[in-house]
């Protein structure tokens, strides 16, 4: 068996680059949350019928 | 070699993106969204009725995003001209930061979400008008006006106008004269502003071909349409005083400041040569900012006025 470290094939991102797309990553993560909490707390708000009025 | 495989290796090459979130956030051009957000939050807070705090908060919040959005927008559009000014030169696309199509991307995003969101959660009213607003700055202003004609700030103030107004429609549901007058108010008050700062930037703007009044009607021109906005803007802004809408504080601050705007744009009108003449569009271009705030900041301070009294009594 090969225990030699295997060369990664394909594009290699830079270090900064990995950083800034984790960084990204966690971004787009709290911005989802946030809209999820938003949705939630205003669902408790409105009650169940949220959805459910007059244009 | 098969078909495949010699199109296997002859892929476009792959752009890897190198924008961190700082520069997403410079996308939404935090100093306006910064006015957006405080004029919308006076509308909201001087809407009648009430408001649970939940839906107040997630009315400024989608304002705040559907105005990045526009910013965002913009940015992706004005990319070519940005790089030939001073001023914008240093805005993540033409610095190289964030690619056009990522910027666009991120933009459009926004304005749904910010839309929908606002729709779904407050009322439809609000949501259209935000959508409204947005389309106004990204097409009528961004796309048709900016290159297009000297009106472009005049007619396209009516997007940055109309934050308070979709915070009222999220507030009440409705319309009213009020958030009118503050729109007439923001309305009135870009025009002037907006010239005093092309006087000192218009090489920017020349550089950039961009049809901004001083470039195209010379700067005497623009002197005297910053005179004539600034009059109507100032007996617009003191109005509501006696057409009994907003009380006593406003129009007291609303004859103080306008005096004071007034002044400055004699000042820029009058002085027209050398150092003295970019001195007064300076000072005119920074008290107008500070203008604005205060005969907005008055306004939910008469409010909170009003309620301890009527507390108190």
């Amino acid at each position: 068996m090969d225990n030699e470290p295997r060369q990664e094939e394909g594009i290699v991102l830079t270090d900064a680059q990995k950083r800034r797309r984790r960084e990204r990553s966690i971004a787009i993560a709290l911005a989802l949350g946030i809209l999820v909490v938003l949705f939630f707390a205003v669902t408790l708000v409105k009650g169940p019928a949220v959805l459910i009025r007059p244009i | 070699m098969s078909v495949i495989e010699q199109h296997s290796v002859e892929y476009s090459p792959l752009i890897i993106s190198e924008a961190g979130v700082s520069d997403y956030i410079a996308l939404l051009k935090p100093r306006v969204m910064s006015l957006v957000v405080f004029t919308a939050l006076v509308g909201l807070v001087i809407a009648p009725g009430h408001l649970h705090p939940v839906l107040a908060i997630t009315s400024i919040l989608c304002i705040a995003v559907g105005g990045g959005a526009s910013g965002a927008l913009n940015m992706w559009y004005e990319r070519d001209v940005d790089a030939l000014m001073t001023r914008t030169a240093n805005r993540p696309i033409p610095r190289g930061r964030i690619s056009s199509s990522e910027a666009a991307a991120f933009g459009i995003t926004l304005a749904i979400f910010s839309v929908a969101t606002l729709g779904i959660l407050v009322n439809w009213l609000a949501g259209a008008l935000l959508a409204f607003t947005i389309f106004f700055y990204v097409v009528v202003y961004t796309m048709w006006l900016k290159r297009w004609t000297a009106q472009n700030i005049v007619i396209g103030g009516a997007a940055g106008a109309l934050p308070p107004v979709v915070a009222w429609a999220a507030a009440t549901g409705s319309l009213a004269p009020q958030p009118i007058i503050l729109f007439l108010i923001i309305f009135l008050w870009t025009p002037p502003h907006f010239w005093a700062l092309a006087l000192f930037r218009s090489d920017d703007y020349a550089r950039a071909n961009i049809p901004m009044l001083p470039v195209v009607a010379g700067p005497d021109a623009t002197r005297l349409q910053i005179l004539l906005y600034t009059i109507v803007l100032v007996a617009v802004a003191i109005s509501p005083w006696p057409l009994g809408y907003f009380g006593v504080a406003y129009g007291v601050s609303s004859v103080v400041l306008g005096a004071g705007m007034l002044w400055l744009a004699i000042n820029v009108y009058r002085r027209r040569t050398g150092t003295e003449a970019n001195r007064a569009a300076r000072a005119l271009f920074k008290f107008s900012l500070l203008y604005l705030f205060l005969l907005f900041a008055v306004l939910p301070l008469e409010v909170a006025a009003n309620a301890l009294m009527a507390m108190v009594w």
